[in-house]
């Protein structure tokens, strides 16, 4: 099946794929905005209990979504992997430090004898709801607005200095954040997860105090989530885009060319649409109807937009990692990928991803059968 | 190399030491623990017996302790790939991305899917599937493990792989020959059968303690039973696996071999120093203690007459045994990546002549490509003392648990655990020493392998990102400072814990 497939397809195969884990990533960042929230939507300890528990139970779901997406990424564009993240050095590593501290709050927190207090583990779990959502959705803006970086694999014969990627800025990746475009991103994805967090509390929680002030949070954090997405949808339509020409292969600029590619691949406007849609549906199921189901939508509506959005990116013929340094250096998902067999036994691969998705669903499922209350907590001797 | 690179590499190095250490602290509590608990539960899942589930959620609650930091600290090593090693990501990432993304698709999912339902179901979900869970999460753990370890047996045996000159990396021809080869089923073997030890020193270090204040007597033997059960079979299983290791480092890292033995002049019918010290000598009037005549040259090549390189051999060349000077193979190296540089040249020009001529150089000399890097011949020298007396403890160690799971065991049976106050306070102990074997068999793994990233292929001096040296130490301090703080929080929690005993009143038990 994939064996007879030509080089570029398969590269194309795995920008899905990719694209396909990063949009299923920014949906389950429900989990960080959650982390955001706490103060504001729990009055009591036990409340904020309540609430760790329920989004406790899916942490990990996300963290692990985060390291594969990392190991696929780094499976099929291993280009990508050696620039940016050893280029970008400081926003890789904050976004890293925040999940670490994240991964231990949890189980730690109101442990006896916990060295910290449960304080600062809240605060950590707070910090990387901030900094992961923000800074990943940073990360990405660059995929449109460009980073300064050059390449040269052949610099691997100059003995006393073989530097295959160069990042030109001291800063290391954290100029990004000075970028209009970037930044509106970054805070797209952070009200967005504040959203989708908000409709899982309502989806998944048995209280109806905390519902009712989730409602009430939800309409503020939708239109600043509203807000700063259409900046960054009107910015990114109106700006000049990194095209490729298909001939030889040289990266130039191109006015209007994230434009022309939603207007040229009419699929991904379709699935741009129903995703944007399917975002306000379920916000407006959250906001005025209290249902539950509000974060399906959402979520679904989350997974397409960030889909289609990273289809603009690296298809029809577009640098999905640019340089604005020296053009040439731009990663393309021709120049930056793994070689055709590599890309062939991952694809063999990626064939359990959707049995991986089957028993997450199953899971998920059967654990949330039933709403998480405050009797739950109190009763489980495992609960966080 | 320039003196600035040389401190780049070494602090990058550090890192890369530091937060592997570190998570090597919990992983092999993790892999062996998952296993230990599933048995506990299966246990209780048969018999229906109350006094099982209590004994399965308290080492179920440690096993979440260890997991939680265990993920903490195992995030940032994948990406320490890219974040520090950028060269190395591009020149390898085709071949050594995959088993990372195929961790990531089939054991860690199943680990983080399953782990909730283990904690969170007991009575969200059916018996049986509770039961499924338990499993689930000890195959994913170990799952895992056999994954980033087939990456790292490639990067010290990298079989299967081409040297691509037009993208100037190496590229997957045979994904079987790098899943199956030798070295990554010892290496997966070996590492797996040592984290049971691990696991299960940890219960029996605890239930020891229990024993000597004279609490929750009957759970802790019950544990002690299972633990040595599992701990003896490990332990045997882990001798056997590491006397395979050694043959495959034999033949396809000599120089390892060479470290680990302390061994500088290479002979026929080769001693294996067994108990002892080294001095600085550099030839074999190194070592004062027990020496095992002609055992290295039987656990080298499965002979007794068979000749084992020496450091001096592989550094200085042996032209009767075959092995080239290292001075001729940088040559050669350096002769490589001139042609390389060449053939690029040339194809540039659209000399397709002069490219082929380069290219069939290059093929000539790749098995030294990376060798031409090097300035000095010493520098393919790894650290020999921490080499050698990392592999010696180990291996006693190694043989210690054998002994000491063997007479827990024997005690269990007979009902003599608590006979002897000097043993419990000893087990106490044990756990720990299950931890510094475990680390020392990755410091004569990696530490051995140096001055290589990818043997024979890449040096770790060409293989870092383009940092600033202050910009790593930088992250070094980060990273030690919080992973400092955390094990702290996390032995302190877990003694705690511990201290409380089982729960539920179950103080009977």
């Amino acid at each position: 099946m994939f064996n007879n497939l030509s080089y570029p397809t398969l590269q194309a195969y795995w920008w899905i794929i990719v694209s396909l884990l990063a949009a299923i990533l920014v949906f389950l960042m429900f989990v960080q905005g959650g982390q955001t929230l706490l103060r504001q939507i729990a009055k009591t300890d036990k409340e904020r209990s309540l609430l760790i528990n329920s989004i406790g139970r899916k942490w990990d779901i996300t963290f692990t979504t985060l390291v594969t997406f990392g190991g696929a990424f780094f499976a099929s564009f291993p280009l990508f992997y050696s620039t940016s993240f050893g280029g970008a050095y400081w926003v890789w590593i904050l976004i890293l430090f925040s999940f670490i501290i994240q991964a231990v709050s949890y189980e730690y927190r109101t442990k006896a004898n916990n060295f910290l207090g449960t304080k600062t583990y809240e605060t950590f779990l707070l910090i990387n709801g901030i900094l992961a959502t923000i800074l990943i959705g940073t990360a990405v803006g660059t995929f449109f607005t460009g980073s300064e970086f050059s390449v040269d694999k052949m610099n691997l014969t100059n003995v006393s200095d073989p530097v295959i990627s160069r990042w030109e800025t001291a800063t290391h990746g954290l100029e990004a954040a000075l970028n209009i475009t970037n930044l509106a991103l970054g805070l797209a994805v952070f009200f967005l997860a504040r959203v989708l967090a908000l409709l899982y509390f309502i989806n998944n929680i048995d209280h109806d105090e905390i519902v009712k002030r989730s409602v009430k949070t939800l309409k503020l954090c939708s239109v600043a989530f509203l807000v700063f997405f259409l900046l960054f949808v009107g910015l990114l339509l109106t700006k000049d885009g990194f095209a490729i020409n298909p001939d030889t292969k040289e990266v130039f600029m191109e006015p209007y060319k994230y434009l022309y590619n939603l207007i040229e691949m009419p699929i991904v406007l379709i699935l741009f649409l129903i995703g944007v849609i399917g975002v306000l549906y379920g916000i407006f199921l959250g906001a005025f109807k209290t249902s539950g189901n509000g974060f399906w939508f959402a979520g679904a509506g989350t997974v397409l937009t960030v889909f289609s959005v990273l289809m603009l990116a690296g298809f029809n013929n577009t640098a999905f990692y640019p340089s604005t340094f020296d053009l040439q250096s731009s990663l393309t998902i021709y120049n930056a990928s793994s070689s055709k067999y590599t890309l062939t036994a991952m694809s063999w691969v990626s064939l359990l991803v959707p049995v991986v998705i089957a028993y997450i669903w199953y899971t998920w499922k059967s654990m949330s059968k039933r709403k998480v209350s405050e009797e739950d907590i109190e009763n489980d001797t495992m609960a966080y | 190399m320039e003196q600035f690179n040389i401190e780049l590499v070494d602090w990058s190095r550090a890192q890369f030491a530091l937060t592997a250490i570190y998570h090597w602290f919990f992983v092999p509590l993790t892999l062996g623990l998952s296993f230990i608990v599933a048995f506990m539960y299966t246990i209780y899942y048969k018999t229906h017996d109350e006094k099982w589930k209590h004994i399965t959620k308290f080492w179920m609650k440690l096993f979440g302790i260890n997991f939680a930091i265990g993920v903490a600290t195992g995030i940032i090593l994948e990406f320490e790939f890219g974040t520090n090693w950028s060269n190395y990501s591009w020149i390898v990432g085709d071949i050594f991305g995959a088993p990372l993304a195929i961790e990531g698709i089939l054991a860690f999912f199943l680990e983080s899917t399953f782990i909730a339902v283990m904690f969170f179901g007991w009575d969200r979900v059916s018996k049986k599937f509770h039961l499924l869970s338990f499993w689930l999460v000890a195959f994913g753990s170990n799952l895992s493990a056999l994954w980033i370890l087939i990456a790292n047996a490639w990067m010290q045996n990298p079989v299967g792989t081409n040297f691509n000159p037009d993208t100037v990396r190496n590229e997957m021809t045979n994904f079987f020959e790098i899943a199956l080869s030798p070295t990554a089923v010892f290496k997966f073997l070996h590492t797996v059968s040592q984290a049971y030890i691990v696991g299960a020193l940890f219960v029996v270090s605890v239930s020891a303690w229990f024993l000597l204040k004279n609490r929750h007597v009957l759970f802790a033997k019950k544990s002690i039973l299972i633990a040595s059960v599992f701990g003896l079979l490990a332990s045997i299983f882990v001798a056997l696996t590491g006397d395979s290791s050694a043959y495959d480092v034999a033949q396809k890292q000599p120089m390892k071999l060479a470290a680990m033995e302390a061994i500088y002049n290479g002979e026929k019918n080769a001693d294996l120093y067994a108990f002892g010290f080294l001095n600085d000598n550099k030839d074999n009037d190194n070592f004062k203690g027990i020496r095992l005549p002609s055992m290295l040259s039987i656990m080298a090549f499965r002979d007794a007459d068979a000749f084992v390189p020496g450091i001096n051999d592989i550094v200085n060349g042996n032209a009767e045994q075959g092995i080239l000077p290292a001075e001729t193979r940088m040559a050669k190296g350096r002769l490589a990546i001139q042609a390389l540089a060449d053939y690029n040249k040339a194809k540039k020009e659209g000399n397709t002549e002069l490219a082929n001529q380069k290219l069939q150089l290059l093929e000539e000399n790749y098995a030294h490509f990376g060798y031409g890097y090097f300035k000095d011949k010493e520098e393919i020298v790894p650290p020999v003392k921490l080499t050698f007396y990392s592999f010696h403890i180990m291996v006693g160690l190694g043989l210690f648990f054998i002994v000491f799971f063997a007479w827990m065991l024997y005690a269990s049976i007979k009902d003599k655990v608590g006979k002897y106050k000097w043993v419990l306070q000893l087990s106490v102990w044990t756990f720990l020493l299950g931890i510094i074997a475990s680390e020392l068999g990755w410091v004569v793994a990696e530490v051995g392998r140096q001055p290589w990233t990818i043997q024979d292929l890449l040096p770790v001096g060409i293989s870092t990102s383009h940092l600033s040296v202050g910009t790593v130490q930088t992250t070094f301090f980060m990273f030690l400072v919080l992973f400092t703080v955390l094990l702290i929080a996390e032995i302190k929690i877990m003694l705690t814990q511990i201290k409380k005993g089982p729960e539920e009143g179950d103080s009977h038990v």
